[in-house]
């Protein structure tokens, strides 16, 4: 079986606007990728077509997880075969309790009942990692939370799931710099050859804690380039001018 | 009346039923011969008779509301119903062993017995006119607490009973409790003397058997000084009738220094007119909580009241209401400040799904004794579909300068955002649906003790199964 997640000439819309316009990458399990791109490329809009958002229409492609084209099933359903979406924007739900809800998705990605020593040892273990304070996962879902604690959170989620493949929307946005290594090493403690990471950022500092071993750079809904870690290094020092202008954009 | 015109009222009863259990008694239509069929079959005193026949001429005296839910269906129906209806059952059983076993396993499979072993100080159960089951934990019983049928309050209790009876609810409130009045039957009977703390909770529960069937319980509980106790009643189980009518009225009088709790949790069916009323008068530095959850029903009337009228006395009213397809709740509460330093809140959390709609209604009445009182008032509505409707009726007459008012309302939609980011996390739409509508009730719900907290949380996860998506 072909351990990737592969993205092959994706096409979404937003009512009749294109904003995927032919997106191809792959990103094979034990391996963790940076996308990066400016304002308004898309990053975030393939994040969510991935992770099955209904608001966008896709209108060719395919998304295949292990090979298994997943562009038909239900979010849910692509979370439970192993996709985890980390929000640029992580959304509030009020009155649900962190570890309330997180243990209904532990339960839903597995299938079965997760007994309560389990799931609280892998909460445990999560909240240990990302340096954090128990009493989070008995406040309500993001409700009241700041930027950087909305991110946290994501990644407190994404160590208790262990999802096969990861997309992290700037995650690292809205971190103070020990946030931002804490959140890092939470990142990198889930790394290993069964999990493959997509991690949109724009800037070159997370990566100096989450090194890739790819680089993308998505341009008006396409990726435009590959290369290794120097790219970022690059479009760090040079901005995207010089590289719109190779790729015509 | 004679034997015999009781046998030839008798006779005119229909006897086919949904369930295996033939009544022994059912008495149709709204008439005093009705109202003193139901009195002399248990055996009441004279004044409790005339009382009756009283209240049926202030039903007929009132106009029907002319605000709030259509009721214009009801009212074509009110001829119709059997206003009395008694089950083959010895009276207020003292053991389970005692109730017909087709009645009690209706109990068993609404987990009553088992609850009461596991959670609760006492129980009772009516079974559609009549409480079949009454039970109390002896330790209460030895301290003096009571918790009987209505029936019994009257027969072992009378001078208590009369002295509080209808004084907190008189017959000429509004045209339901009136009905009441007339036709009560069933419901509790709880004294809890001075100082005595009930620690766990006592529950009722109501089960409607017989098609085209109204029912009337009566409650009156009398929490004396410094005592202490929550009562719960209980209607959660699918109730298989056609047209029905459930209009009770609860009585509470909490005295000086006294705490007390009454939580409902009801699911009607969706043919249910539920029109209830019930009202608190809370003494001195005492302390009363309403705790409404209102799922079910086809139209609900329902606002519970608080009459604060002794200095520093409390009361908090929280209420649900969950209105689907074909429903409409209106329900709120009542807070009247009739002393000095005394402070109140309303919480209100409403549902409304599909065509349901949903109504906050509320009174807030701060005469000028009502000095230094403080208030705070709170409702939110929840839409989950798009034709789903909500609207609110905040009443406020304050005439107090010295009080302190606070009024909040809110409206959502059931968000997309939310959905799908619950979604991505691998929880169903459905369960991510329920889980958001949890979320928004948990400010009430998390009040409720941890089975009925379950509970309500099983029927929300069933009413949002298909609701949205
Ligand atoms: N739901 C939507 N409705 C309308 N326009 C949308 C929607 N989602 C995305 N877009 C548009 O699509 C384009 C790409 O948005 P997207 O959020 O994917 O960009 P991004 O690369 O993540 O940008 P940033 O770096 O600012 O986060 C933008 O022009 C955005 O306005
Ligand atoms: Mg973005």
């Amino acid at each position: 079986m072909t351990k990737t997640l592969e993205i092959r000439d994706l096409w979404a819309n937003v009512g009749e606007t294109p904003i995927l316009k032919g997106v191809n990458l792959t990103v094979p399990r034990g391996e963790v990728h940076a996308l990066m791109g400016p304002n308004g490329a898309g990053k975030s809009t393939l994040g969510k077509v991935i992770a099955g958002d209904p608001s966008y229409e896709v209108v060719k492609g395919e998304v295949l997880l292990d090979g298994e084209n997943i562009l038909g099933l239900e979010p849910d359903e692509r979370a439970r075969k192993g996709i985890f979406l980390a929000f640029q924007y992580p959304v509030e739900v009020p009155g649900v309790t962190i570890a309330n809800f997180l243990r209904l998705a532990l339960q839903a990605r597995h299938g079965k009942e997760v007994p309560l020593t389990e799931f609280y040892g892998k909460l445990q273990r999560a909240i240990e990692v990302l340096e954090w304070d128990e009493a989070y996962v008995t406040r309500y879902l993001n409700e009241g939370f700041s930027g950087g604690e909305k991110k946290r959170n994501e990644i407190l989620q994404l160590m208790v799931l262990e999802p096969s493949y990861a997309i992290l929307d700037e995650t690292d946005s809205g971190l103070d710099i020990d946030a931002l290594k804490i959140v890092a090493k939470g990142v990198n403690a889930m790394r290993g050859p069964e999990f493959g990471a997509l991690v949109i950022t724009h800037y070159q500092r997370l990566l100096n804690y989450i090194v890739p071993d790819v680089v993308h750079v998505m341009m008006d809904g396409r990726v435009v380039k590959t290369g290794d870690k120097q790219l970022a290094l690059e479009l760090e020092e040079r901005g995207y001018d010089w590289l719109k202008a190779e790729v015509g954009a | 009346m004679s034997d015999a015109e009781l046998k030839h009222i008798s006779e005119d009863y229909q006897w086919g039923f949904s369930d295996d259990v033939e009544p022994e008694v059912k008495l149709k239509g709204l008439t005093p011969e009705v109202v003193r069929t139901i009195s002399k079959l248990k055996g009441e005193p004279e004044w409790l008779l005339e009382f009756r026949l009283q209240a049926l001429e202030t039903y007929f005296a009132k106009p029907w509301p002319t605000w709030g839910p259509d009721l214009s269906e009801l009212r074509r129906q009110m001829d119709d119903f059997y206003y009395y209806v008694k089950p083959p059952a010895r009276e207020d059983a003292r053991s389970w062993d005692d109730v017909p076993e087709e009645i009690r396993r209706t109990y068993e499979k609404l987990g009553i017995p088992e609850a009461e072993q596991k959670v609760l100080a006492g129980v009772g159960a009516q079974y559609d006119s009549e409480m079949v089951y009454h039970s109390i934990k002896e330790e209460l019983d030895k301290k003096g607490v009571i918790f009987t049928s209505i029936e019994d309050g009257v027969r072992e209790h009378e001078d208590l009973f009369r002295r509080y009876f209808s004084k907190v609810v008189p017959p000429t409130d509004n045209k339901f409790a009136a009905l009441n009045s007339a036709l009560f039957s069933g419901g509790s009977f709880v004294y809890v003397p001075p100082g005595v703390d009930v620690e766990v909770p006592l529950q009722a529960y109501f089960r409607v058997n017989t098609e085209g069937f109204g029912q009337f319980e009566r409650t009156l509980i009398i929490v004396d000084e410094g005592a202490k106790v929550h009562y719960i009643e209980g209607c959660t189980a699918p109730i298989y009738t056609s047209e029905a009518l459930h209009t009770g009225v609860i009585e509470i009088v909490v005295m000086d220094g006294a705490e007390s709790r009454y939580t409902t949790i009801q699911n009607w069916p969706v043919n249910m007119y539920n029109l209830v009323t019930q009202r608190a008068l809370v003494g001195e530095n005492a302390y009363h909580m309403w705790l409404d959850g209102n799922l079910g029903s086809k139209v609900t009337m329902k606002y519970p009241s608080s009459i604060l009228k002794g200095r520093g006395a409390r009361s908090e009213i929280l209420s649900i209401a969950f209105a689907g397809d074909g429903q409409h709740l209106d329900t709120g509460g009542k807070l009247i400040f009739n002393a000095p330093d005394t402070s109140g809140s309303i919480v209100s959390k409403s549902i409304s799904k599909g065509e349901g709609r949903s109504s906050y209604r509320g009174l807030v009445k701060v005469p000028p004794k009502g000095e230094r009182a403080r208030v705070n008032v709170e409702c939110d509505a929840l839409l989950v579909n798009e034709n789903s409707k909500t609207d609110t009726y905040p009443y406020m007459e304050i005439a107090s300068d010295s009080a302190s008012v606070g009024h909040e309302a809110t409206v959502s939609r059931l968000a997309d955002d939310q959905i799908f980011y619950l979604t991505t996390r691998g929880i169903p739409e459905d369960e991510a649906a329920a889980l958001i509508v949890r979320g928004f009730i948990e400010p009430v719900a998390k009040e409720l003790p941890l089975e009925f907290a379950v509970e309500l949380n099983r029927l929300i996860e069933l009413e949002m199964e298909g609701s949205v998506g």
